[in-house]
């Protein structure tokens, strides 16, 4: 324990699961990690939340935005942590974090409230950070063709759009598989310039 | 609240008053640039001068944990805890190791071994 070396610990890396709010990212988190999902929480302050807006707020206040994880032990030497965004846009600033490192997100998209995904799409399209659409099967939902979910949130062709249950695991491994092989593919674009 | 104490906060801030009083009033990030998912493993088990709230991330960290975890372990806000955890670092009671790929593109070998985690669940 007296090393002071930290080449002995091994490193991590993660992925976002983005979505309105209530859309079920904690769900997808929770399906797949080791733990329940963790949850902490991050203060705000006028300092730290340029972008937030707190209308009708006092400029001093200070309140706390709730951040929820997942863990996943890939090897001895390598962990993989699953990040749910908050389910408020305002906290975009969170968001940058959450971004900042990842090697990709899954934008959860619920259709009976299609537009509550845009902001999430938006943001990782302007990041450059490869994401894929997972459709969240509720059971009450109007079920859409791909081509018009496609068409609703303006998707660009080469974005993988699936269909998942996000309470299932064997659903949310295809989903986390088809955006790994994406991160791939780009990764591999990006290295043939 | 004591009037010290309102140079830093008005009382909108109340209960949240304490976090930011342990890391002795300092609301800015850390020192070491700690992210979420940086790693930390503590070198020590205690040291008399430490307050209760860096003793027990000395603790809860005697096996290598993210930041992130350690903040939701002892349940106080991610930002006191990365300034907690830099202070504790800079005494050499912990060491860190940063998340890969912060700023370098991630290699394909990473990649895969994460795929490979996945399907492997
Ligand atoms: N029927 C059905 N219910 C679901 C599904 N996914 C999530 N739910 C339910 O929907 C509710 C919201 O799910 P959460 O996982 O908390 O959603 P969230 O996106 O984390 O919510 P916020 O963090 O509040 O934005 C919960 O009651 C879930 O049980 C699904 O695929 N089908
Ligand atoms: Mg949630």
């Amino acid at each position: 324990m007296a090393s002071g070396n930290s080449e002995r610990l091994a490193s991590a890396v993660k992925i976002v699961v983005a979505g309105g709010f209530g859309v079920g990212k904690t769900t997808m988190v929770g399906s797949v990690s080791e733990v329940p999902p963790l949850r902490t929480e991050e203060l705000i302050t006028e300092a730290s939340a340029g972008v937030d807006d707190l209308s009708g707020v006092e400029a001093k206040h200070t309140t706390t935005v709730a951040l929820d994880f997942g863990r996943i032990t890939i090897n001895p030497e390598l962990i993989l942590y699953l990040f749910g965004t908050p389910g408020q846009n305002r906290f975009w600033f969170m968001w940058d974090e959450l971004a900042r490192g990842a090697l990709g997100a899954v934008v959860l998209a619920d259709t009976r409230r299609l537009d509550s995904c845009f902001p999430a799409v938006d943001f990782f399209e302007r990041r450059g950070l490869p994401f894929v659409v997972a459709v969240n099967c509720f059971d009450d939902a109007y079920h859409y063709t791909d081509d018009e979910v496609r068409g609703a949130l303006d998707l660009d062709p080469h974005v993988p759009l699936l269909l998942c249950d996000a309470r299932d695991r064997e659903s949310t491994k295809t989903v986390l598989v088809t955006l790994m092989g994406h991160v791939m593919a780009q990764a591999r674009m990006a290295g043939a310039h | 609240m004591s009037v010290d104490h309102e140079a830093w906060f008005d009382e909108a801030a109340g209960p949240l008053v304490r976090p930011y009083a342990v890391t002795g009033g300092r609301t800015k990030s850390d020192t070491i640039g700690l992210d979420l998912i940086t790693l930390v493993v503590a070198l020590r088990e205690h040291a008399d001068h430490l307050e209760p709230e860096s003793l027990q991330l000395l603790r809860v960290c005697q096996q290598p944990i993210s930041v992130v975890e350690a903040a939701a372990q002892v349940d106080l806000p991610l930002q006191v805890v990365k300034v907690l955890l830099s202070d504790l670092i800079t005494q050499n009671l912990m060491i860190h190791r940063s998340a890969v790929q912060v700023t370098d593109a991630p290699s394909q070998h990473v990649l895969q071994a994460v795929l490979d985690g996945i399907r492997k669940l």
